[in-house]
């Protein structure tokens, strides 16, 4: 399975955490830290994959795809294919692109929520549920549809103190 | 507003502050603003201090957007978010989506299944957005899934397990999205509480045959997982069939990926299943463009399938295209990866495309020239192991620190393997060693050290160049200043005193150890120089004196050379009468004495007396000021080394002229007689169970509480690892004796110290037979260490009869080796670890059951006679579903193993408990009779299962 899904900036700063096995928040800063320091030390153009024996537990591995000011990294153990994996950073990558229109950092910070549903609907507890980009987006879609629609009615009050309070 | 409403009781934020909320957004952009990470942490904690106080407002929306912005503050800036988990429950039964899915994501992030007891309180909310209704669109069905998936508790589990099932079977196409992640999610529940099988495990058997491709996808991803995880993947087998449809009939890459995995760890249970699957996996193999696809049935043929040449042969040369794709470095590490599979079953494999992989290991990824250098040294045979290990320690000088220090600990652990199995000749890999160590990033010190005294001590006929490499190690002015080199030097300083014999300049050693830079060392290891230093200056001594006497004996005996000590034409005769006169008590073989004998003449003639004494006063010096040291090894040695000084001197050796004076003066005798006793103990490797046969002395009790050790020690202002920690030399208790026989002044403090909490201590009275069972200190046995030891134990437990090729140059010198078969078996026994078979257990009955149940509708008969067919047949798997059925009837079949036993035992105490536990629920039987009754009937019960099975054998067939 896949055991976590990290989007982290080239100075190491955590831009989306998704850990499906539970980890207290002291020990994501730990694993942030280490995988950081791994990952820096590479140069372009090698491989993509890093044995996480030492950080993630026996076993696991981890894939990143370096783009732009952004590490993309999923973690999985010997149940994924480390090929496959690395497709699915394309399509994670992709979905956003679509989504945000020309991705970049920015979208990613300020889109909590969404980049969480878009994870959930490419990975769910740890499985690999859609691989389709375009599904994925037209699920993200669907709930900020219901989102919006349910909020027009209630959430009046908080409009206003979100422009006022700026 | 209600927010303010809620608020004023509270301190007083400005009004601004609390009329209008901050949203996420808003506190993002502070953080963002904050040029420092010190002004960060004020805004974070300002954002805090605002979030308690608006996430207990009675308004959903403030409460919303406060979790929200705890939410990310907890999850990118790592706060701690339990505190308001009872908040984030507050908003799951909101009617407002946005409120709900909040409180689910802050859940899902924060909750630990087994740190939170508030997780009972959600098992409500999640079964009514589980129900399907109307008012529960998919994404919050989905919201709620995904919190019972990633904090499922086992309580949660069995409460809502349930619940799944309408999701699990809903047919509907507008709801397979939410099917598929009721799939992810039963599997999570499975995982954490295996009783909850019974009833989720038939649906998601069911939905492998769904006509949704997602379905499909997220169940097979699902029993890879199971089957993956499981210890014991048979509970499985009876599903190969639909695995093989999926196999043969799916065009999903991911799906199929998946099966691959599932059937690399079915196959090796079933020989037919993997003949059976080799078809569908060539075509793929050759067909498929999807390099991750192909990558996979590498795996399954490399790992599961190597019986089959010609799909390992279709399997290499996919490989080789891997390896041989230049602009793709994920292609070539894979590629490595896939050959470092086939290393032990297929060496050819490797030795086919050595070419490139030695290529690799100058690449400038990392990964790959790992890989590569874990293939090359897998390679190394004794015929190469010279070539490529000098070719590796030259490149080792010229890569980068991590890699130069990946390559030296390859090599050591390639070579150290099995007591150097690989090496033939020993001086080479001595001199290797002390070449590994001039590498300038060399930081395996520990290692180099272990090995350069392990081999000291088995290998005799290494002993010579040992010394040789020890000393050159010695007076190197640049190890000195690498501390993780230090070991190396003690090892060094070590073998230099322990084999003196064999060195050419005894006197250039002392220089060496006793060099003002010394100082540079830890004590422990300045210890070891000294006490080298004392071995060396009694070696000397000694041969000074056996000089003489051999040069007595000479002209005793017959020869006409009376002066000259330097004549070797007429030694042998003569030296005859000497060896039996000088060494009476030596059984050995004397030809070799002989030899050493004539050696010493041979080396020794330089020691003269005015030698002997401008070595004394060297040490003297050089010793002198470390009697005063603060660290007690080092002051303890150097006593001990003064009072021997001092003692020799006392009994003014230069003034005797022949041998008869020499036994006349009866002090000198008497402690020649001693130091030659001091070192003429050979040391030993020691058997890593030795330890266990050392008889703990009466009244020692090993597990009282040292607590008190430690007040002890404080009183007499001594350093806990001064007085605790051992050196190399401090095991060898004949040699303390001696110490403390000629010490003239005996470091007074530990001496008492000794005297009086001699408890402990372990007793020195130990006869020489004893001592070589006598673990070393730094023997890896002590509890804490345990991968060490059963490392060790595995090098030295292998059987000591492995075949050798026949030696073609040089006869490989002895390598002592220590006999202890039984000790391997036990401890690996106890390694293994007992798995948690509970899962399996579960899967396996309820698989059964399902299975009996169609063949109880009246398939009996045919059932009976098709059993009997089958008790012929070889399969393993009938057997052992048999075995179930006749030991019911007492008549036990001949061929199964006592495996298969103990696994039915287990498998048949499960039913029991099933039993009961359906009993209670049924609450119908519940007398002790009935079980018994129960039992027979479920022996029925298996009975059926067997027609089913052939079910499953037949189509493998």
């Amino acid at each position: 399975m896949i055991r976590a899904v990290i989007v982290m900036n080239t100075q190491g700063k955590p831009r989306l955490l998704k850990f499906y096995d539970f980890q207290p928040p002291e020990k994501q800063k730990e694993l942030i830290r280490s995988v950081f320091a791994v990952l820096s030390g590479r140069p372009d153009n090698v491989s993509n994959f890093v044995e996480a024996d030492a950080i993630f537990g026996p076993g696991t591995r981890l894939v990143y795809k370096h783009l732009a000011t952004l590490y993309f990294i999923f973690v999985f153990d010997n149940s994924e294919n480390e090929l496959a994996m690395l497709d699915l950073i394309q399509v994670f990558v992709e979905t956003m692109d679509r989504c945000f229109k020309n991705v970049c950092e920015l979208d990613i910070v300020f889109n909590f929520n969404k980049m969480h549903a878009i994870v959930d609907e490419i990975i769910f507890g740890g499985q690999v549920l859609e691989t389709s980009s375009e599904q994925v987006m037209k699920a993200v879609e669907e709930i900020s549809r219901l989102e919006k629609s349910s909020n027009s009615i209630s959430f009046v009050p908080k409009a206003v103190s979100g422009r006022f309070g700026r | 507003m209600a927010a303010t409403a809620a608020i004023t009781t509270t301190s007083s934020p400005s009004l601004v502050d609390t009329l209008f909320q901050r949203s996420l957004d808003d506190v993002i952009r502070a953080l963002r603003s904050s040029p420092s990470s010190a002004s960060e942490e004020t805004v974070i904690s300002r954002a805090l201090d605002e979030i308690r106080r608006e996430i207990r407002s009675p308004d959903l929306d403030t409460k919303s957007v406060s979790l929200q912005k705890l939410t990310y503050l907890s999850s990118l800036h790592h706060l701690d978010l339990s505190w308001a988990a009872f908040h984030a429950l507050e908003l799951l039964p909101s009617p407002s989506l946005p409120h709900a899915r909040i409180g689910y994501l802050a859940a899902s992030l924060s909750f630990h299944p087994s740190s939170t007891e508030l997780l009972p309180l959600a098992t409500h909310q999640l079964r009514k957005h589980f129900a399907p209704s109307p008012a529960n669109p998919p994404a919050l069905a989905a919201s709620a899934l995904h919190l019972l998936a990633l904090a499922s508790s086992p309580d949660l589990g069995r409460h809502l397990a349930s619940d799944l099932l309408p999701l699990l079977s809903s047919q509907s196409a507008a709801s397979s999205s939410l099917r598929a992640k009721a799939v992810a999610t039963a599997l999570r529940t499975l995982a954490v509480c295996p009783d909850v099988a019974p009833v989720l495990f038939k649906p998601l058997v069911d939905c492998l045959s769904s006509s949704d491709p997602r379905t499909v996808s997220a169940a097979v991803g699902a029993f890879c997982e199971l089957a993956l995880a499981a210890p014991d993947p048979f509970p499985y087998l009876p599903l190969a069939p639909e695995f093989y449809r999926l196999l043969v009939d799916s065009r999903n890459n991911w799906v199929l990926i998946k099966v691959l995995k599932i059937f690399a760890r079915l196959a090796p249970l079933e020989p037919r299943l993997a003949s059976r699957i080799l078809d569908p996996i060539c075509q793929l193999l050759r067909r498929s463009h999807a390099k991750s696809l192909v990558f996979e049935c590498i795996r399954t043929i490399l790992s599961s399938l190597t019986d089959h040449e010609e799909a390992v042969r279709l399997a290499v040369d996919k490989v080789k295209e891997f390896l041989s794709s230049d602009d793709d470095p994920n292609l070539r590490y894979l590629g490595l990866r896939a050959l470092s599979m086939l290393e032990s079953a297929h060496p050819w494999v490797v030795e086919e495309s050595r070419e490139a992989v030695i290529k690799s290991l100058s690449d400038p990824d990392t990964n790959i020239r790992v890989e590569s250098l874990h293939l090359i040294v897998g390679m190394l045979c004794e015929s190469n192991v010279v070539e490529i290990c000098n070719l590796l320690n030259k490149y080792a000088m010229k890569s980068d620190p991590e890699f130069a220090n990946e390559i030296i600990g390859a090599m050591l652990v390639t070579c150290g393997k099995n007591l150097y199995e690989l090496i033939l000749d020993f001086d080479w890999y001595v001199a290797l060693l002390g070449e590994m160590v001039r590498n300038p990033h060399c930081a395996k010190g520990e290692e180099i050290e272990r090995q350069l005294v392990d081999i000291g001590l088995r290998v005799r006929d290494a002993r010579p160049e040992l010394v040789r490499v020890a000393r050159d190690l010695l007076i190197d002015p640049a190890l000195l200043g690498n501390p993780f080199l230090f070991r190396v030097l003690s090892a060094s300083a070590w073998v230099s005193g322990e084999y003196v014999e064999f060195s050419r300049n005894p006197v250039e050693l002392v220089e060496a150890l006793l060099q003002p830079r010394i100082n540079l060392l830890p004590s422990l290891i300045r210890a070891v120089y000294i006490q080298s230093v004392f071995k060396v200056m009694s070696f000397c001594f000694i041969s000074f004196i056996e000089q003489i006497q051999a040069v007595e004996l000479l002209s005793v005996g017959g020869s006409t050379q009376r002066s000259e000590k330097n004549d070797e034409q007429s030694d042998t005769v003569p030296l005859k009468t000497t060896e039996s006169n000088v060494s009476e008590g030596d059984h050995g073989d004397t030809t070799a004495d002989t030899v050493l004998l004539l050696d010493l003449i041979d080396k020794k003639t330089n020691f003269t007396r005015e030698s002997i004494s401008d070595l004394m006063n060297l040490i003297e010096t050089a010793v002198a000021p470390l009697s005063e040291c603060e660290e007690v090894e080092v002051q303890e040695r150097a006593r001990n080394v003064l009072g021997l000084l001092f003692t020799l001197r006392e009994t003014q050796f230069w003034n005797i002229e022949a041998a008869h004076e020499l036994k006349s003066d009866k002090e000198l005798s008497e402690i020649i007689e001693l130091l030659e006793a001091a070192f003429s103990e050979e040391l030993g490797p020691v058997s890593a169970n030795a330890q266990k046969r050392v008889s703990v002395p009466e009244g020692l009790n090993l597990n009282a509480n040292l607590s008190d050790l430690s007040k002890i020690l404080t009183d007499y202002d001594l350093t806990p690892s001064a007085s605790i920690s051992f050196s190399l030399q401090s095991y060898n208790p004949q040699e303390t004796k001696e110490d403390s026989v000629l010490a003239v002044e005996p470091s007074s403090l530990l001496a008492e110290h000794r005297k009086r909490h001699g408890l402990y201590y372990l007793s020195t009275q130990r006869d020489g037979d004893e001592l070589n069972d006598y673990p070393r200190a730094n023997e890896p046995l002590l509890p804490v260490d345990h991968g060490d030891a059963t490392e060790d134990l595995v090098k030295l437990t292998t059987p000591s009869l492995v075949p050798r090729k026949s030696k073609p140059t040089k006869p490989r010198p002895v390598v002592i080796r220590l006999d202890e078969g039984d000790g391997t078996s036990t401890s690996h026994l106890t390694t293994v670890k007992k798995s948690d078979n509970l899962l399996s257990e579960a899967i396996r009955g309820v698989l059964l059951e399902n299975e009996s149940q169609p063949s109880l509708s009246g398939k009996l008969d045919t059932s009976s006679k098709r059993r009997e067919n089958d008790a012929s047949d070889n399969s393993e798997l009938i057997s052992q579903q048999i075995e179930s059925v006749t030991l019911e009837h007492g008549n036990s079949s001949s061929r199964k193993s006592r495996q298969h036993r103990t696994h039915k035992e287990r498998y048949e105490s499960h039913f029991k408990n099933e039993d009961i536990e359906k009993s209670s629920r049924h609450s119908i039987k519940s007398s002790r009779q009935h079980r018994r009754h129960k039992h027979r009937q479920r022996g029925d019960v298996t009975a059926d299962i067997v027609p089913q099975t052939p079910a499953i054998q037949d189509f493998l067939l």
